[in-house]
């Protein structure tokens, strides 16, 4: 019998740490039984063969420049499937930030007299240019998230994303709340599915994973208010990851 | 890629490698040899900008490490650490000493995890005449094994001590949010323990393999301390030589930015200098533990050491030490435990202190040794605790100047002895062998002989 051929997964990045795709080799031993089961033709970070023909693209980092925007067209062209892969392309990630900055400021700042030499636009996740077909939140991605959705993929299902906010699993978890310890938390308008990794570890939710579908805003400025605060205090926190969404998230929040 | 050319001819050479692959971020390696002249030789990094000096101006300074480990996914550690110290360098905090012990181990953790990284998937593959590890999945199999349960250790270690190795959640300003469990630091020191014998075997592999000869004294700069092979601290020294405070960071170097690459390059005394495994080596070798020692001899490293492929043989140097000085701090921690309220900053940060807190206006600078080289985070703030300027200095852009120097001088001693793709893979391997970072850089490599 002849066996089915793989899957072509490739990976590529944009404007990004390249966190998420050493998440891919943290995964130690699972790595090898993915390998097992997909060919990786493309990873430029860990080999120099550069497979041009590739069924799934796994897409890491955000749209910031025009050639980003050129090549991840490209991408989409030959791709069967592309995953929007951690925050920065899911939701435009930290590098959002700038977006609040003119784009002259913040080139003068890091490059002085040189600024002009540097080209750079919006910044944007990948679904603000192309289509795309999966998303693995957070930054850096969950790696059980990570496994579950490459499951899917190779079953051909579609992943659901989690649409209720990190404050479940958190209960779960029996943490206490940030805010009955006097902090606050992004927790009740973040999407879950990092089985609230921060929280778990004494830190606070900072919203890497972005904004639950159809926030339940009233309650989460219920809980605002019983500790005193207003959307507002909170909002500040929330640009750190989410800022390239910043004006879909205003509708939802004014 | 290049075309080759099997004809050696001394006198025309073009390298063009567009996105050096096997290495963190975006660059390209331009080299132009006409009529034996030596007329270009670039290493440009062509990574988007990401402007994260920018974005931190007008954030809270508790949120600064949160947002900077984000500038590098392999050191986020470092960057976490260089960040926290700047932040209490700024806001005048002292961590106590449990916490310095901790973020050692976090520091060491990290070292060793890019190090193993480096060696076996990065360097490995051209040592062995392969393109990557893909096809030494099947070959070499046993060796991939090892290397992963190297490299699953130490990142196990960042995910005991910090939540997680990559963008590390409880090591903030002023201690730890969260202790690290029991069970977890018990698992953990055990698998140190193991990562002894896969240490020996890795001795004796990376002993065997052959790397290509090249001698170029230059600048090493590195923190240096008197107590320790410095990594968390010290002061910043080159040859050995005067010790300038991190606080004078820029009397020693200085920045410039070039007109065809994204990254800025630093000198001293105008003059280009490298940082990194071989340079702490060569300033500190007397510092290292019994067990480097030992290492180093069987590898034949002897400082000071101007052969910059060798920065690998250093790196594995590195691992021993970081390895045996871990074991140590552990072997501590499960004998005495640790004082959780030496350590774990209560409640952080708690709303109602953080706007009870009366802010100086004022500069802080810390600088960590990562495992590319000497790490530099600088904070001002204003009297609302918000950062007003950062600056951030992070090795690939100090070695930048150094690798093109060593591109110069090699070239010149390649020509009519090595095919043009020869060549291309030399250079390819020595800017592999620096381990360039070019994601912190904004972004790394590709060669281009044009
Ligand atoms: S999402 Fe986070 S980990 Fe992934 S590339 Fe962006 S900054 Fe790095
Ligand atoms: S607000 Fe934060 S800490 Fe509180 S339950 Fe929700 S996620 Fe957990
Ligand atoms: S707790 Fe919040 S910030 Fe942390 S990983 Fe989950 S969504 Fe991201």
């Amino acid at each position: 019998m002849k066996k089915q051929s793989k899957p072509k997964v490739a990976f590529f990045d944009f404007t990004d740490c390249e966190g998420c795709q050493l998440q891919i080799a943290n995964t130690g031993q699972t790595l090898l039984d993915i390998m097992e089961l997909v060919d990786i033709v493309n990873f430029r970070e860990v080999m120099s063969e550069a497979g041009e023909d590739y069924d799934v693209a796994f897409v890491e980092g955000s749209i910031s420049t025009d050639n980003d925007v050129k090549r991840i067209k490209k991408i989409r062209e030959k791709a069967k499937i592309v995953v929007a892969f951690g925050a920065c392309a899911t939701i435009g990630g930290v590098n959002g930030i700038k977006n609040r900055f003119p784009l002259e400021v913040a080139k003068d700042r890091v490059y002085g007299d040189k600024a002009d030499t540097v080209n750079t636009i919006k910044n944007m996740p990948l679904h603000e240019v192309i289509k795309v077909d999966y998303f693995i939140h957070g930054c850096v991605p969950y790696i059980p998230e990570i496994v579950t959705v490459l499951k899917c993929i190779l079953m051909g299902k579609p992943y659901v994303l989690p649409n209720y906010p990190v404050c479940v699993e958190c209960k779960m978890n029996e943490n206490v709340c940030r805010y009955e310890k006097d902090q606050e938390c992004m927790g009740p308008v973040t999407r879950a599915g990092c089985n609230s990794w921060c929280i778990n570890n004494g830190n606070r939710c900072y919203g890497c994973r972005g904004l639950v579908d159809s926030p339940a805003v009233d309650a989460a400025k219920d809980i605002l208010s019983k500790y005193g605060l207003k959307v507002d205090d909170i909002l500040q926190s929330f640009t750190l990851y989410n800022d390239s969404m910043g004006e879909k998230y205003d509708k939802e929040f004014k | 890629m290049t075309k080759s050319s099997n004809k050696i001819d001394s006198k025309n050479v073009k390298v063009d490698v567009h996105y050096l692959t096997r290495v963190e971020g975006h660059g390209n390696i331009v080299v132009d040899v006409k009529d034996g002249k030596l007329t270009k030789c670039e290493f440009q990094v062509i990574e988007s900008p990401r402007f994260f000096e920018s974005m931190l101006v007008k954030r809270s300074i508790w949120e600064a490490q949160h947002l900077t480990s984000r500038i590098c996914g392999i050191c986020a550690c470092g960057h976490s650490l260089a960040s926290v110290k700047a932040g209490e360098d700024a806001l005048g905090i002292k961590p106590s000493e449990e916490t310095i012990m901790l973020r050692k181990l976090l520091l060491y953790a990290e070292q060793m995890d890019s190090h193993i990284l480096h060696i076996y998937i990065l360097v490995a593959p051209d040592l062995l005449g392969v393109k990557s590890i893909v096809p030494l999945v099947k070959t070499h199999r046993p060796v991939i094994e090892m290397a992963l349960r190297m490299k699953r250790m130490s990142d196990y270690a960042g995910e005991v001590l910090a939540g997680r190795h990559i963008h590390p959640i409880s090591y903030v300003i002023g201690g730890l949010t969260q202790l690290p469990s029991q069970e977890g630091l018990e698992k953990l020191y055990k698998m140190m323990l193991d990562a002894r014998k896969d240490t020996e075997q890795t001795i004796k592999i990376i002993k065997t393999l052959k790397f290509p000869e090249f001698q170029r004294p230059t600048q090493y700069m590195s923190l240096s301390s008197n107590e320790e092979y410095a990594m968390y601290d010290g002061d910043l020294v080159v040859n050995k030589g005067s010790k300038t405070k991190v606080r004078d960071y820029r009397k020693l170097f200085s920045e410039q930015v070039k007109d065809y690459s994204r990254a800025k390059v630093s000198t001293i005394n105008g003059k280009s200098y490298a940082v990194g495994a071989l340079s702490r080596f060569n300033n500190n070798s007397d510092k290292l533990n019994k067990k480097a020692k030992e290492a180093a001899r069987e590898l034949g490293l002897k400082a000071p050491c101007h052969n910059p492929y060798l920065n690998t043989a250093a790196q594995l140097v590195e691992w021993v030490h970081c390895l045996e000085e871990s074991i140590i701090i552990m072997e501590k921690i499960l004998k005495d435990g640790i004082n959780e309220n030496k350590v774990v900053v209560p409640s952080w940060p708690k709303r109602s202190e953080l706007d009870k807190i009366k802010y100086k206006p004022n500069t802080g600078a810390a600088c960590v040794e990562v495992p590319r080289g000497s790490l530099f985070h600088e904070y001002t703030i204003d009297d609302t605790g918000h950062i007003t300027a950062a600056n951030c200095v992070i090795p690939t852009n100090q070695n930048m100047g150094n690798l093109e120097d060593d591109m110069a001088k090699l070239v010149p001693e390649l020509l009519g002895k090595k095919t043009q793709e020869e060549i291309t893979l030399d250079l390819e391997m020595l800017a592999r062998a620096y381990d360039p970072c070019i994601s912190c850089a904004t972004h790394l490599l590709d060669v281009k002989f044009v």
